[in-house]
């Protein structure tokens, strides 16, 4: 798929998201919609991972540190084909469901159990470094949360992966700069963020985390650099594509649009979308 | 008197194994040395993993690592390990239901001298409450031998606390009856008609055993359970071996709350009501010094358990 598909992709996947949240009555719908861009570009243009080679051992591995942006995840895995979007839209979050509100490892496509924040990064590190033991050709992502970077084990996996040179791990951050309190730096600044991280022994890149073009060159800049791992600050919009209603609005890191406000953003991505098609 | 201390019978059990397994990984936070494992980082370098002072990534990056296939040891002080490092033993092991054994040494009042911090009376209450999550505290060295030799025969999470000084031998390399998850008995019949049960785990089965003896010559039967599987706790050896029993005293260095005692007491009152006396730790800063020490100050030895055997009528 071109960039261009992929981007309407991930457009596409926002709304499979609003229905989630809508059906359940709950979920972190501003952190789905800033976080989409980086996973539609890793799942569909990145990873050496579907259905038919989940379990092979040179597989690439994925683990949603931001285990609160699981709707987007999953929107991701059904499209993948890992499970049925509308088995996923229907039950997510129900009574008794496989689709829990956080990612669970007994659903087809999930590595690990996360929801705890900071714990992506240190297991993403053990991943890599047992497959750098064994000289497999696996990469390993992780995405985290900007506001999770407050989390001290983030900073041990940030050491310990420095130290053992993992150059087969790429961290992202979904940086967009709110969280359920407020912007980060009010909260909890990293405004040196760039300049922490690379102190740790890590090659940092910034990128356009909404643009799958940006990502795109981002993730094959990450690849080239082989004795280090590499952490790409996705500079994102929380709510991007949903329009004027919820981009950039703290309020909506956890909301449920009322009928109003999902017109709104259903209106919101299609004319992005026909933007995009017009380009 | 035996010199060899749990946690290096755990050494050599990994070492026997490790050039054989490729994927026995051990793990430590700084603490090699205090978990005798010296020996086994300079001989399998490959296969040792040093995180540096950081329990959380210590059980975090065992877990991502067991995700791949490998079979990692954790081992750090069970006082961090329990409590420092919990939500990760919950979530990326127990919840994610990685292959990952966590070993805390050091475990209990070993060091008794440093404070409560250095302290881990709660790890027994703490582990078991995580579904998913088994806990073992064996006994002795050839105990402990044998428990490793079963937990890498299985790819389920687990929690064994060890202490850290020598304790005397119970068994031996020819005899040490071992079944994974019952309770080893021991049988001190007397001619007299009072029955007791001791159940013990970890390092309070040596005095459970010597207090047995010391009933008995009181004439006093006695059955001691070297319960060193606390979760799942052995219920069936527990309810059997209590039948016909006046009395059943729990002993553990421990807390009061949410161990040994705790679950004695829920068992036996739900399928054989019996009186239980539960010996433990206080439920306050334990007094400074050396562990045997603390032991006699609290009554956690022999002669506290027989004169809680006696006291009762």
């Amino acid at each position: 798929m071109n960039n261009k598909e992929l981007a309407i992709k991930a457009l596409d996947l926002r709304k499979v998201v609003v229905d989630m949240i809508m059906k359940s009555g709950g979920g972190h719908i501003g952190g789905d919609f800033s976080v989409m861009e980086t996973l539609v570009t890793l799942y569909f243009d990145q990873m050496n991972i579907s259905p038919e080679n989940k379990d092979d051992l040179n597989r690439d591995y994925f683990i949603m540190s931001k285990g609160h942006s699981v709707e987007s995840y999953y929107a991701v895995l059904a499209d993948k084909g890992f499970f049925d979007t509308k088995e996923l839209v229907d039950t997510f979050s129900q009574f008794g469901s496989k689709f829990i509100g956080h990612p669970n490892n007994e659903i087809d496509g999930i590595e690990m159990n996360s929801g705890s924040l900071g714990h992506g990064l240190p297991v993403s590190v053990g991943i890599a470094l047992a497959c750098k033991k064994d000289n497999r050709k696996s990469r390993v992502y992780t995405v985290m949360g900007d506001g999770e970077l407050a989390e001290g084990s983030v900073w041990e996996g940030f050491m310990a992966a420095g130290h053992f040179g993992l150059g087969n791990l790429c961290a992202v951050v979904d940086r967009n700069h709110l969280q359920i309190s407020g912007t980060t730096e009010e909260v909890m600044t990293h405004e040196n963020l760039k300049s922490q991280v690379r102190s740790f022994g890590w090659n940092v890149i910034e990128a356009n985390g909404n643009s799958i073009e940006a990502m795109h060159d981002a993730f094959e800049a990450a690849k080239t650099v082989t004795d280090k791992p590499t952490c790409i600050i996705a500079n994102t919009i929380k709510g991007f594509g949903g329009g004027e209603v919820m981009e950039n609005k703290a309020s909506w890191h956890h909301h449920v649009p009322n009928e109003e406000e999902y017109e709104m953003i259903i209106k919101a991505i299609d004319e992005r979308k026909e933007a995009i098609v017009n380009e | 008197m035996n010199k060899i201390p749990n946690r290096q019978a755990i050494c050599e059990t990994l070492m026997a194994h490790a050039k054989a397994d490729r994927d026995i990984i051990a793990l430590c936070s700084d603490s090699r040395g205090s978990a005798s494992m010296t020996p086994f980082f300079n001989e399998f370098p490959d296969q040792s993993v040093e995180v540096g002072i950081a329990e959380q990534n210590l059980v975090s990056i065992a877990a991502g690592m067991a995700h791949v296939g490998k079979k990692p040891f954790c081992f750090s002080p069970a006082c961090f390990l329990s409590t420092r490092s919990y939500e990760q033993a919950k979530v990326d092991v127990a919840y994610s239901n990685t292959n990952v054994k966590l070993i805390g040494i050091s475990g209990g009042i070993s060091y008794g001298e440093l404070g409560m911090s250095h302290h881990s009376a709660q790890d027994i209450a703490a582990m078991s409450a995580i579904p998913n999550m088994r806990v073992y505290l064996p006994s002795d060295r050839f105990q402990t031998a044998k428990l490793i030799e079963s937990l890498l025969q299985d790819e389920k999470p687990a929690y064994v606390r060890v202490g850290r000084n020598p304790v005397e031998d119970i068994y031996s390399e020819s005899d040490t009856p071992f079944e994974m998850d019952k309770a080893t008995v021991h049988k001190y019949e007397a001619n007299g008609n009072k029955k007791v049960v001791l159940v013990a785990c970890g390092e309070m089965v040596r005095p459970a055993l010597d207090a047995a003896q010391l009933l008995k010559d009181k004439d006093i039967s006695v059955t001691v359970l070297d319960m060193y599987c606390l979760k799942p706790f052995d219920e069936k050896g527990l309810i059997n071996a209590v039948e016909n029993a006046d009395l059943v005293v729990s002993i553990e260095e421990h807390a009061p709350f949410g161990g040994l005692g705790s679950m004695v007491a829920s068992v036996v009152a739900a399928n054989r009501p019996t009186k239980v006396i539960q010996l433990a730790l206080p439920d306050d800063h334990v007094i400074t010094g050396k562990s045997k020490d603390v032991f006699n100050y609290y009554g956690l030895n022999a002669e506290g358990i027989v004169n809680a055997v006696c006291n009762i009528d």
